[in-house]
């Protein structure tokens, strides 16, 4: 069967992606989530086809994560880390990226501090490009695996209220969960001290901003907590991980605005007691193991297609 | 050296005012008052065909790569690429390696320009040892040596009470002191201007507001000191105000912006365009707007091109870790051409107004004075091509666009140094034949 001409050859990001197009990503990732539970997904897939990751920021559940990706549909997976590569010898990064090239490599997993590293990656190499995060710019399997894990739990990915807490400015989490929610039609809220939060994020598209976070959670459906990094203090962003907590640590009482049942996200990993308080975590309402879970499936998905939209018509 | 007669040229000389169609004559180098329409014996004769003939054009602002960084671009490159764009005349920025903070450094550049044949040069010294912001230059014997002002270039000065001491001190030795006017500690890191567009890039971000409060201190301290202040590249349309305020006031300030602030917007970053990253960084349309209107009705006192040349390894590199800065000779004069100003007042510019604020001897079509001239095609339009930009550095933020106003020839000193391809081609068809 053809694949249709709307899938795209990188998956740099979410922005500029419509519903339509992403879509099919999430169906098929949900049709391999279901697989691997039962142990059963197609392992001939990705047969004969190479997937690097190349991670210049240390990262051990994406990683991992996308590593068992390709595991599972049998592509033969390389994982380059900063630690071992040449990267510390001063080679560029393109020079890398010519070397992997010339490797052949099917599909290029990049992680890199530096916002648009995989957008320059994806200029001069062959392979299709996926980007596992890139400085404060975008994570699109993030998203799509949050937009997973929330379809699931509602059937719908449309007339939701999602508040989106914390350091939002620094968070390429929260950038490609933005495009994406607000993409379907969903109503998007953030929430955060004005030195996490600049107001220039209103021009994202159809968000709400807040810097009380008890009226960003009143009536939400889904609470995102994001994860703050303790640079922040040291920048003088925020003062103390206790005050911080004091305004926006997600806590009972704070979660008890939001809608019964509302689902506790958290893109991980979790500084407890900091954004978010222990009991909230492990609560009944947090979704949060189900996140990972999704996210071999979405990066299953994401492997699939792109390779596929590589192959000859 | 034979007499050269310019006929048939519209004779634009924004100096006196005059725009006229003519002819004008170069004798010995240099500018003669042509007496009747008689032709000298042995004479050169150039018909113009109704082309501009303007004084070549001075540019204040100008980064070379040499020494230090001569694959960057060298004085004789960064020379061959001035001509094309028209430029006879140029004010060189002193963050090389070494810099110039030391007037045999002043010497050199003098003279590495002389030995071009095309171009002069004028140095700027560096304001403090290193352009570090630290220790103040020997700003008396660099001026001795020949420096045209000083300036730490790409760097602002950072401590107020340094800044004060450097423009008392400009002020006892009469020079100009320039300044890159942003604020260093909102600008550290930043590669875009705030805004949506910087947010939604993830990309480090300087608030436009850094420029005026850099501006708002030191025209404060200009007026304190008594002091002769330049702003280069102003970019915003608050610090415009500030200094359009001041002026009214009688403080001694001037300042110039370059091409991309009143061509381009942040929006031209695109998909992560390198040769976009500039310093400072490309604007909003509200600030790209109020560049424009700051031309217009004088508070700009001339423009720049503001030439910061890079080489492919500066560039291919995530955007906040390319080198910053574009190209900007040979593009100088077509988007200056299309600020939407009277022609005359376009020109002035990047001639009359830059050589008086200097006080250089150039930029004008005054008899007497040396023949450095620009005959161009107001109405020919050309594709700025990366890859193809005379000279060494090809990074230029305008890669791909069309601009009106080809330069034909380029004369120093009565002197062609510059002829445009087709008319190269013609007159070799016409030797052989």
């Amino acid at each position: 069967m053809p694949e249709r001409p709307s899938v795209p050859r990188h998956l740099l990001g979410i922005e500029g992606l419509s519903a339509e197009q992403l879509v099919p990503f999430l169906d098929l990732a949900e049709s391999y989530a279901l697989l691997s539970r039962s142990r059963s997904a197609p392992r001939d897939a990705l047969r004969g086809r190479t997937v690097i990751n190349l991670f210049y920021e240390d990262s051990t559940r994406t990683r991992t994560s996308f590593e068992l990706a390709g595991k599972r549909l049998g592509a033969d997976v390389i994982n380059m880390s900063v630690a071992t590569s040449s990267v510390n010898k001063g080679e560029t990064l393109l020079d890398t990226a010519a070397t992997l090239n010339a490797m052949r490599c099917d599909l290029l997993v990049v992680r890199h501090a530096q916002s648009g590293a995989p957008a320059l990656l994806s200029r001069k190499v062959e392979a299709s490009v996926v980007n596992a995060g890139d400085g404060t710019h975008e994570h699109p399997t993030q998203a799509l695996l949050d937009a997973l894990t929330i379809r699931r739990h509602f059937g719908r990915l449309e007339g939701l209220t999602v508040a989106i807490c914390g350091d939002v400015g620094h968070s390429r989490v929260a950038r490609s969960n933005i495009h994406l929610l607000t993409a379907f039609g969903n109503r998007v809220r953030l929430a955060g001290p004005p030195t996490l939060l600049p107001g220039a994020m209103a021009g994202l598209g159809n968000v709400e901003l807040y810097s009380d976070m008890d009226r960003a959670l009143e009536g939400a459906d889904v609470v995102m907590s994001l994860r703050l990094q303790k640079e922040r203090m040291g920048a003088g962003l925020v003062p103390s991980a206790r005050e911080y907590f004091h305004f926006f640590g997600l806590d009972r009482r704070r979660l008890a605005l939001a809608k019964p049942g509302a689902l506790v996200m958290h893109p991980g990993p979790m500084n407890r007691g900091v954004e978010i308080a222990s009991d909230v975590a492990d609560s009944d309402q947090s979704v949060i193991s189900e996140q990972v879970e999704m996210g071999v499936a979405v990066r299953m998905a994401v492997l699939d297609r792109l390779s596929r939209a590589r192959m000859p018509a | 050296m034979s007499d050269i007669v310019f006929e048939n040229v519209r004779l634009i000389d924004p100096a006196s005012g005059r725009d006229e169609t003519g002819r004008l004559v170069v004798r010995q180098g240099r500018i003669v008052a042509c007496e009747d329409g008689s032709v000298p014996e042995g004479a050169r004769v150039i018909d113009g065909a109704g082309a501009v003939l303007c004084p070549g054009l001075v540019d204040m602002r100008v980064a070379l790569g040499e020494p230090g960084s001569e694959y960057r671009e060298s004085v004789s490159s960064g020379a061959r690429a001035a001509v094309a764009g028209g430029i006879t005349t140029m004010a060189v920025l002193p963050n090389t390696s070494p810099p110039i903070d030391n007037p045999a450094l002043v010497h050199l550049l003098r003279v590495r320009g002389e030995e071009t044949g095309m171009v002069s040069i004028h140095p700027y010294g560096a304001l403090t040892r290193g352009c570090e912001g630290g220790e103040m230059a020997e700003l008396g014997l660099l001026q001795n040596a020949g420096a045209v002002a000083f300036t730490d270039g790409t760097r602002a000065i950072s401590d107020a009470k340094q800044m004060r001491n450097l423009l008392s001190y400009s002020r006892f030795i009469d020079a100009i002191v320039v300044q890159h006017p942003e604020e260093p500690s909102l600008a550290k890191g930043a590669c875009a201007t705030a805004g949506a567009r910087a947010v939604r890039m993830g990309l480090p971000s300087v608030p436009a507001e850094a420029e005026a409060i850099m501006i708002a201190r030191d025209l404060r301290l200009t007026a304190m000191t008594g002091a002769r202040l330049h702003f280069a590249h102003v970019s915003t349309a608050e610090g415009l105000d500030l200094i359009r305020e001041a002026k009214s006031r009688g403080i001694r300030v001037t300042c110039d912006t370059a091409p991309p602030y009143f061509a381009m917007t942040e929006d031209d970053i695109g998909d992560f365009r390198t040769y976009a990253k500039l310093s400072p960084p490309l604007r909003n349309e509200a600030d790209r707007k109020a560049v424009c209107a700051a031309l217009a009705d004088g508070t700009i006192d001339a423009v720049a091109s503001d030439h910061a040349p890079a080489d492919a390894d500066d560039k291919r590199l995530p955007f906040a870790q390319a080198r910053a800065g574009g190209t900007g000779l040979v593009t100088l004069l077509g988007v200056t051409l299309g600020a939407g100003l009277p022609l005359i007042d376009a020109l002035r510019l990047v001639t009359s107004a830059p050589a008086a604020l200097l006080g250089l001897k150039a930029g004008t079509l005054a008899v007497g004075s040396d023949a450095d001239l620009c005959l161009f095609d107001p109405e020919d339009s050309w594709t700025v091509v990366a890859g193809n930009l005379p000279g060494r550095a090809q990074n230029t933020p305008f890669d791909g666009k069309d601009l009106k106003g080809r330069v034909l020839r380029t004369f120093k000193r009565g002197v062609e140094v510059f002829t445009a391809d087709e008319l190269a081609g013609d007159e070799r068809a016409g030797a052989a034949s």
